[in-house]
């Protein structure tokens, strides 16, 4: 099988809301690919209508090229997690995902194994219903990787976990993608993805808004813009003016130049005879490229694909 | 990445999945070792508390006789008036009954007045009989005119062949005849003693060469049932007597032994006359004693009793009560069992392991009814071993019955509560509440059957609830058949189900199928 996920066209109704919208993307092998939106944006019913838990009105979800339905020991083709919170209070961590093994022709050792792996092993043999937010978020994990899929389908796997968690969290996707595995991870806060992703599908009101590289986005919201530092902003600003750049102020002592590449502002500047500490590119975060792109949707439509 | 094991998704590991679910969570496990506790408890303890004892010589209180047992080892009335001699191997016996007259006592209208009427029960009987010796409960076969059931062939207390209906009349007699070739005994019936029409055969395995054959009458107890003014009925029986005339009588064959000939000459020591099963009052004497007259071939008889299976007293199954109790408790950990996945959101994760809906939620009701079975099986072998022990022991004239049917009850019993449990896993996946499903499963199946065993309703709207409702698989505990030959109270509350045991064990069947079918479609056509 070839470890990709792809949705086509995918259009659900519930009730009078339209949850999906024509979504349409793939996610391809060897990348961790963030699944970000609103809440609402239709992120879970993809995830649930990709599992074979909905069923779309239209369109379809394939993973390595089969609906969910017709795979073979599910479980070791796909791994999931939607809700960390889905277990039965009175059952033990190892025999939660003892039954899990079981149903999938998998023994004890692999369940031990996957303890060790998500570091729950001393508490193995507790019940789950005593368990914190973060310990159930790594069983949920632990049932993802039981089977050790080449497809994973996280939604909001950092839900709950304390900051040495989340460290975690990103390192072990990470290596999950550097394994050749899909990735895909959803979330609602694009500051969670952004040391974690490589990719993004970026969802809102049940369709893709962009589907494009991390590295990309963040290139394309900077707009090839300059960051200056300098003591003189007041005598910066007619300079940089008159070369023909917009200059906008930033905080403390700081420019952000547009119109203008980094060369050619250290040149101004000193043939201007400003004084400045530090020129470099400017580099927008994630979560503002994400809200350029959320607040000006009708600009990026389609640009990546 | 290493490449991914190969493998099947086989129906055997969504069955373990499914058992490693139910007996992980330890409430489950505890409430069903708790019903099967039940079971044993309750079985033992109210068959412990069940004492009977019958009254001896002098109106002294004595263990209670062990029931008579006929050939095939039921309980057995063998009760009856008998003119008999010996017949050593093959030969027969001919008669031709003019009357069939008798006497039925009606409850009395001046009190301490006996009030007598003539007439005849529908099952009074007046024949010819073979049987292997004068020991109740002993073969025999016989041919013989009822009350109100024309000619009839019966043998060893069970097996009963219709001859030709109708009455009997000095006008329009019935010729009976009755004829033995090794264990080979054959009916005939004839209107003139000239053309005779077989009635049927029976085969008396290990019946001896020498064996009694003669008259018989008898006849069993006026049986009214009367509407209870609190809902149920009451069941009263009254005295009866039955007489055959017969005449004609010739008895053919190896009768040698008893100094007479051909059997139609004398030898007034060759008759004999016993009145079988006759109860002895406390003074000694005969209580309802039969009686005969004789003249020359012509034989008056009269008989008060009955030869046919014996269908009241204490049943094998009175130790399963528990099995009700039991029941509740299944029905809780059959619907958690499948609740407990939406109250959770487990159903999810389920479905992820085994998308294939159907398959799963099979997978899940046939874990939960073999485990049930196999949980509460060796609980109800428990309580009927131990409890039938100790009513026996108490003095309780348990009716005994064939270790077929034992086994019948036993697992059908626990196959019931099996059943019930599918029953209430589908009821679970289809309401996707706890308490909705489990007062649903209770409802269906525990209510109808008190119900109908309580003197709640009438005998008629009783039946019906055990034909319609899943409560009909009770029937699979019934281990005294009704038997048409037979006039009793068969009325739930007295144990006898409308049904036969493997039909009303169908019934919960067939409801825990179409439950689950219901179940697979909905869980089907939702999004999860």
């Amino acid at each position: 099988m070839h470890p990709t996920i792809e949705v086509t066209g995918l259009r659900k109704r519930f009730g009078r809301t339209l949850a999906l919208d024509g979504m349409t993307f793939t996610v391809r092998p060897g990348q961790v690919t963030g699944f970000v939106g609103p809440n609402g944006a239709g992120k879970s019913t993809t995830m649930r209508v990709i599992l074979g838990l909905d069923a779309p009105d239209e369109g379809r979800a394939l993973i390595g090229g089969r609906p969910y339905a017709g795979l073979r020991t599910p479980l070791r083709q796909v791994g999931a997690l939607l809700d960390a919170g889905a277990l039965q209070p009175g059952r033990t961590a190892r025999d939660h995902l003892l039954w899990l093994a079981h149903s999938q022709g998998l023994g004890g050792r692999r369940v031990d194994e996957v303890l060790e792996q998500v570091g729950l092993g001393p508490v193995a043999r507790r019940r789950a219903g005593g368990f914190s937010l973060g310990m159930r978020q790594r069983l949920g994990i632990a049932a993802a990787l039981l089977g050790d899929p080449p497809v994973l389908l996280l939604d909001e796997p950092v839900n709950g976990l304390d900051p040495e968690g989340i460290v975690w969290m990103r390192g072990l996707l990470r290596s999950l993608a550097a394994e050749g595995r899909a990735v895909l991870v959803s979330s609602h806060l694009m500051s969670e993805l952004q040391d974690t992703a490589d990719h993004l599908v970026v969802v809102g009101r049940g369709r893709v808004i962009a589907d494009t590289g991390v590295a990309e986005l963040i290139a394309a919201a900077s707009r090839g813009r300059v960051t200056v530092r300098t003591p003189a902003r007041a005598e910066a600003v007619p300079v940089l003016g008159r070369a023909g750049a917009a200059v906008a102020t930033g905080d403390g002592d700081t420019l952000v130049v547009s119109g203008l590449p980094a060369e050619r502002v250290v040149a101004v500047l000193n043939a201007g005879a400003v004084p400045f500490s530090e020129v470099a590119a400017y580099r927008v975060t994630l979560e503002q490229a994400y809200l350029d792109l959320t607040g000006g949707a009708a600009e990026y439509r389609g640009v990546a694909r | 990445m290493r490449p991914l094991p190969s493998g099947r998704a086989g129906f055997h590991r969504l069955l373990r999945a499914e058992w490693t679910k139910l007996r992980t969570v330890r409430g489950w496990v505890a409430t069903l070792a708790t019903a099967a506790l039940v079971v044993v408890l309750l079985g033992v303890t109210s068959a412990a508390g069940s004492h009977a004892s019958c009254a001896g010589a002098g109106g002294a209180e004595v263990a209670c006789p062990p029931p008579v047992t006929g050939p095939g080892g039921q309980a057995v009335t063998d009760k009856f008036f008998f003119v008999h001699r010996a017949l050593t191997g093959d030969g027969g016996i001919t008669a031709r009954l003019t009357s069939m007259t008798g006497r039925i006592r009606k409850p009395d209208v001046t009190p301490g007045e006996r009030n007598l009427v003539a007439g005849v029960v529908p099952w009074a009987k007046a024949g010819v009989m073979i049987k292997a010796g004068t020991g109740q409960g002993s073969a025999y076969a016989a041919v013989m005119m009822t009350g109100r059931h024309g000619v009839r062939m019966q043998h060893d207390f069970v097996h009963d062949r219709a001859g030709r209906p109708g009455g009997v009349s000095p006008r329009s007699p019935r010729w009976l005849r009755l004829a033995r070739s090794g264990d080979t005994l054959t009916g005939y019936e004839s209107a003139d003693g000239a053309t005779w029409t077989r009635i049927g055969t029976a085969t008396l395995a290990g019946l001896p060469r020498t064996v009694r054959i003669g008259l018989f009458a008898t006849s069993p107890g006026d049986l009214t049932v009367t509407q209870g003014d609190l809902g149920g009925s009451v069941a009263a029986e009254r005295f009866t007597e039955a007489t055959g005339e017969f005449d004609h009588v010739t008895v053919s064959g190896g009768t040698a032994g008893d100094g007479t000939g051909d059997g139609t000459g004398d030898g007034v020591r060759a008759w004999r006359e016993d009145d079988l099963g006759a109860t002895v009052d406390p003074g000694g004497s005969v209580h309802h004693p039969g009686r005969a007259a004789r003249s020359g071939d012509s034989f008056s008889v009269t008989g008060a009793g009955d030869i046919a299976p014996a269908v009241e007293g204490t049943t094998a199954e009175r130790p399963l009560s528990g099995a009700l109790a039991a029941l509740v408790l299944v029905i809780v950990v059959a619907v958690r069992f499948v609740t407990a996945e939406y109250r959770y959101g487990l159903i999810r994760t389920t479905l992820l392991a085994g998308p294939r809906r159907g398959r799963t939620l099979l997978a899940k009701a046939l874990v939960l009814g073999l485990v049930t079975f196999a949980a509460t099986l060796p609980a109800v072998a428990a309580a009927f071993v131990v409890g039938g022990r100790l009513l026996r022991s108490n003095g309780n004239a348990v009716l005994p019955v064939p270790l077929s049917t034992q086994v019948r009850v036993v697992a059908g019993t626990a196959a019931l509560l099996a059943l019930a449990a599918v029953l209430a896993l589908a009821l679970g996946a289809l309401l996707r509440r706890s308490v909705a499903a489990v007062i649903a499963a209770v409802v269906v199946i525990v209510v109808p059957h008190v119900l109908a065993t309580t003197s709640v309703l009438p005998d008629g709207a009783a039946r019906w609830l055990l034909r319609l409702t899943p409560a009909a698989g009770f029937a699979v505990q019934q281990s005294v058949p009704a038997y048409p030959q037979v006039v009793a109270h068969y009325a739930p509350i007295a144990g006898f189900y409308p049904l036969p045991p493997w039909a009303g064990l169908a019934v919960p069947a067939g409801y825990a199928a179409l439950a689950l079918a219901a179940a697979v479609l909905r869980l089907r056509g939702t999004d999860a």
